[in-house]
């Protein structure tokens, strides 16, 4: 396997004679002239550059990405797009067709998905560095397309390296909640950005897969784990060029390079994966946007959209709050009404696009009982949630039928054993398992119950 | 006939460079993108999203890499320094990756965090947080410091061992026998 690897197809000997430029003709002058710089082959000196390499650091995110490719696009069918108002991105037309009705059971899976969306997304970021390293030499192949063929293999590259860094530092600055710098809102962005990417990465990895295979096997990685600096040697020539034609002496063994990264991914793993933890681990997020501690008191978890931000009116809040109840008929409700409606207690996760997640203890009514209330029959009820903020993104939503009859959907009235504090959604907010975050409504001020859509 | 689509295959293999297939697939790829951009332009955001998508990839390949390929090398070049034997330039690479290490790594939370440390998003963070970003830097800075400890200890350490080392060997040899240089 150490020797010249045979090529399979002949689209992988471009290399030495696709194209089919006679000598003399533009194309061989071309290919004798490179440009000065990095379109020279020996410009680039780093001996641990190699097939090799790349096809673990490849491997990794062949791992990787999927993951957070399939928890992104479930987060979106979490949503339940399709109901009345749900929807952040509704010109997405075919790319909707897994949509299903999101399930309330178990509770954790949003929490996990969502979890395990942003901090793989994040550990993975020393891993992309690194795999971009490793192939950046192909970026000045001189001549830049050998055939029809490398042209549009390298077009579909521009829409992988451009779709990856797009949706690593789209989700990355969306989490840090630095919206300013978007000329576009995240929700489409990131949604048909990623689409993008998964075209470019299914059709990379179907291209390059036999050439990762064949590499991971010409070293083993046991092999290299023991290889200190002393005995790190090139890896042999490669026909893709990523062996350098004339190294530079090693300065870090390869086992050391994969200790950087891994090292790298490691540390950023550590220092974020608290906002997804309840109990002491969650002070361990010290660099993570929403791993924040309030306090121990019973409303000190983590807050996302603040009463005044949200343009809540103190005074709506107070003893003049009235729950509108839509249905077969109008009900109005006072909190003294609710609380004594039959209460229920269930500890639910909220959890959010955002990553961040906490479990509390709820108390409140069940929104079954509340259909029960405005004439509706629970299972054949769907809701409409408006809230007493203005303007804000989410301050309405739909709730499906299966959400409206689940028995721990709540009307929370208290948390903790607590009244809720006003930043959490006082006088009432609504809880649903396994429901994101955002659509857990703070603030109710109506919930108008109809029949099922479609 | 197999023989006659085979030819076919190797004719069109040979003027595109490469298996049909390869073209199909391609082509998969473009109209799946392709679609995609469309809901883009429908979306009204296409010269933002455009300008974001291209930007990602010349940002990342022609300012970011070169920015940490050239620092990497500033930090290796001295100018002023006498050529030294083989022995002693395989000892030079000791030093650097305990530099690299702690230096790469805090630059990697930086890369990402940078919004934060820097509280450039203090007004939303704090609409949506209900808290200000103060202590990001703080805690950047922490985590650096701790770096640079571990990676200066950790040199330390191995300086110690090193010249416990060549002590030992040195003892070890016979006097007129050069000493051997340990690593």
């Amino acid at each position: 396997m150490r020797g010249d690897p045979v090529p399979e197809k002949p689209g992988a000997q471009r290399g030495q004679d696709g194209g089919g430029s006679a000598p003399g003709s533009i194309g061989s002058w071309l290919r004798a002239h490179p440009p000065p710089g990095p379109f020279r082959p020996d410009f680039w000196r780093s001996p641990l550059r190699g097939p090799w390499l790349t096809s673990v650091f490849g491997l990794v995110l062949l791992a990787g990405i999927p993951i957070i490719a399939i928890t992104g696009l479930l987060s979106y069918a979490a949503y339940n797009p399709w109901l009345p108002g749900n929807d952040t991105t509704p010109e997405r037309g075919l790319l909707g067709f897994y949509f299903f009705d999101w399930p309330t059971w178990p509770a954790w899976l949003y929490r996990v998905m969502q979890g395990a969306h942003v901090i793989l997304g994040l550990t993975l970021i020393p891993v992309l560095l690194a795999k971009l390293w490793s192939v950046i030499p192909k970026l000045f192949t001189w001549p830049p397309a050998r055939s029809v063929a490398d042209a549009i293999e390298r077009a579909s590259l521009l829409l992988l390296v451009g779709g990856a860094v797009f949706e690593f530092a789209t989700g990355v600055l969306n989490i840090q909640l630095f919206y300013t710098v978007f000329p576009f809102s995240f929700y489409p962005a990131h949604l048909y950005g990623a689409w993008i990417f998964i075209a470019a990465f299914a059709v990379h990895v179907a291209v390059k897969l036999p050439r990762m295979v064949r590499a991971l096997r010409s070293r083993s990685l046991r092999g290299e784990l023991r290889t200190g600096l002393d005995g790190t040697r090139p890896e042999p020539p490669d026909p893709g060029g990523l062996v350098a034609t004339r190294p530079a002496e090693p300065s870090v063994s390869r086992r050391g390079l994969l200790g950087f990264v891994g090292g790298g991914s490691l540390l950023i793993f550590g220092l974020s994966v608290g906002q997804t933890l309840d109990g002491p681990l969650r002070r361990t997020a010290l660099l993570s946007p929403h791993g924040r501690v309030y306090g121990p008191g019973p409303n000190d978890f983590q807050v996302n959209k603040s009463a005044a931000a949200m343009g809540v009116d103190p005074a709506g809040a107070g003893p003049g709050w009235r729950l509108e109840l839509a249905g077969t008929h109008l009900t109005r409700l006072s909190r003294a009404d609710l609380l004594a409606l039959p209460l229920y207690t269930y500890a639910l996760p909220i959890a959010c696009v955002e990553g961040w997640s906490t479990q509390q203890t709820w108390t409140g009514v069940r929104l079954a009982d509340l259909a029960r209330l405005a004439g509706m029959v629970p299972g054949l009820a769907e809701v409409y949630v408006e809230s007493l903020e203005r303007g804000g993104a989410f301050s309405e939503a739909s709730l499906s039928a299966r959400q409206v009859a689940d028995p721990r959907s709540l009307l929370a009235l208290r948390v903790n054993g607590a009244d809720l504090s006003f930043d959490h959604g006082y006088p009432a907010r609504i809880i649903v398992p396994n429901a994101p975050g955002v659509h857990n409504t703070k603030w109710v001020r109506r919930l108008s119950f109809r029949p099922p859509t479609g | 006939m197999a023989s006659r689509v085979r030819t076919l295959r190797r004719w069109l293999a040979g003027r595109y460079g490469a298996d049909p297939l390869h073209l199909l697939v391609l082509l998969a790829c473009f109209t799946l993108a392709g679609y995609a951009a469309s809901r883009v332009v429908l979306a009204g955001v296409w010269v933002g999203f455009v300008v974001w998508f291209v930007g990602a990839a010349v940002i990342h390949d022609l300012l970011l890499y070169p920015l940490y390929t050239v620092a990497d090398i500033a930090v290796q070049w001295r100018p002023w320094r006498r050529p030294r034997p083989p022995a002693e330039a395989a000892h030079r690479a000791s030093w650097i990756n305990y530099v690299r290490v702690p230096v790469g790594l805090s630059a990697l939370l930086l890369l990402i965090w940078f919004p934060l440390v820097f509280r450039l998003s203090e007004r939303t963070y704090r609409a949506s947080v209900a808290l200000d970003t103060t202590p990001y830097l703080g805690r950047w800075l922490l985590v650096t410091g701790v770096l640079f400890a571990g990676s200066a200890l950790a040199y330390a350490i191995r300086l110690r061992r090193q010249r416990a080392a060549r002590e030992r060997t040195r003892r070890a040899s016979r006097p007129g026998n050069p000493p051997k240089i340990g690593h």
